[in-house]
């Protein structure tokens, strides 16, 4: 069961990784890449994650990529012209790319005391004791201040974002007005 | 039935978020789209995710999970700052094309 649970959305993911390449118009690849999302946030699950595939959901394939088709859309964005990257792209980018892979795969593949992994373990030692639980107790315990840092992060985020968003558009107004005089 | 039980090793797990991230590294070169590019960097962030999670589960470690909290958390912040920048660097140029949003280049 694990193991054809983990061949379908591994291969979604790729699927969905390689058309995100492919598609030459954005929102295809922003489609394409809550494809993507949708089916780590099932690997999460079998990985015995179930906060986070949870919160991948709602987070990654809800509010950021929400936000990415409301920006292709509100930008009308078209089509782009197909090229293969810059010459330094190409001359760097590419080798660069597939020695990285070749090292991770290398690394992976020799990794020792690697298990595999099994439906429904979880992460405690101690019987009866879920995920969240454990993962609650560390959060709100040892972590409570990095928590709370994370939620003053966000509303500096949503500030600097209006800010980004409306200063621009206030100037365009004010030129307007100008031009209308 | 012995194929139905059969456990998936976490190497495949750590290869698989290889493959994304690679991906996501090739997607950062070729794509010739601000918002496409964008899209790349969330694909990679994801890749290093998958691993986090996968080495959280073999070391029964739950910091491991906590972490890809708080980088979905950033990369959600990062997200909305992103795409502001976005908006606003097509209002001043009217175009979303990398090689056209060359300022700065020498």
């Amino acid at each position: 069961m694990h193991l054809i649970l983990f061949f379908l959305f591994a291969g979604f993911c790729l699927a969905g990784a390689i058309n995100l390449l492919l598609q030459t118009h954005p929102i295809n690849s922003a489609l394409s890449l809550i494809v993507v999302m949708t089916s780590l946030a099932v690997l999460y699950l079998l990985l015995g994650a179930e906060f986070l595939a949870i919160a991948q959901i709602i987070v990654y394939s809800g509010a950021v990529m929400v936000l990415f088709t409301f920006v292709v859309m509100l930008l009308n964005a078209g089509r782009e012209e197909h090229t293969l990257g810059s010459r330094a792209a190409s001359r760097v980018g590419f080798p660069a790319v597939v020695v990285l892979f070749a090292v991770l795969a290398t690394i992976v593949l020799h990794m020792q005391g690697l298990g595999a992994a099994h439906l429904g373990e979880g992460l405690s030692n101690a019987p009866g004791q879920s995920n969240l639980e454990l993962l609650s107790q560390v959060l709100f315990h040892e972590l409570l201040l990095p928590f709370e840092v994370t939620s003053v992060l966000i509303l500096i985020a949503i500030l600097g974002a209006v800010a980004l968003a409306h200063a621009e558009g206030s100037k365009i107004g004010a030129s307007e007005r100008t031009a209308e005089k | 039935m012995s194929f139905l039980q059969h456990d998936v090793p976490l190497s495949w797990y750590l290869l698989l978020s290889a493959v994304l991230f690679c991906l996501g590294v090739v997607g950062f070169l070729i794509k010739r789209n601000l918002i496409t590019v964008f899209m790349s960097i969330e694909l990679m962030l994801n890749a290093v995710n998958l691993s986090f999670v996968t080495f959280a589960y073999q070391w029964h470690e739950v910091r491991g999970q906590i972490f890809v909290f708080f980088v979905m958390m950033v990369a959600a912040a990062e997200a909305a700052v992103g795409l502001a920048i976005i908006i606003a660097v097509f209002r001043a140029r009217s175009t979303l094309a990398v090689d056209r949003i060359d300022l700065m280049k020498l």
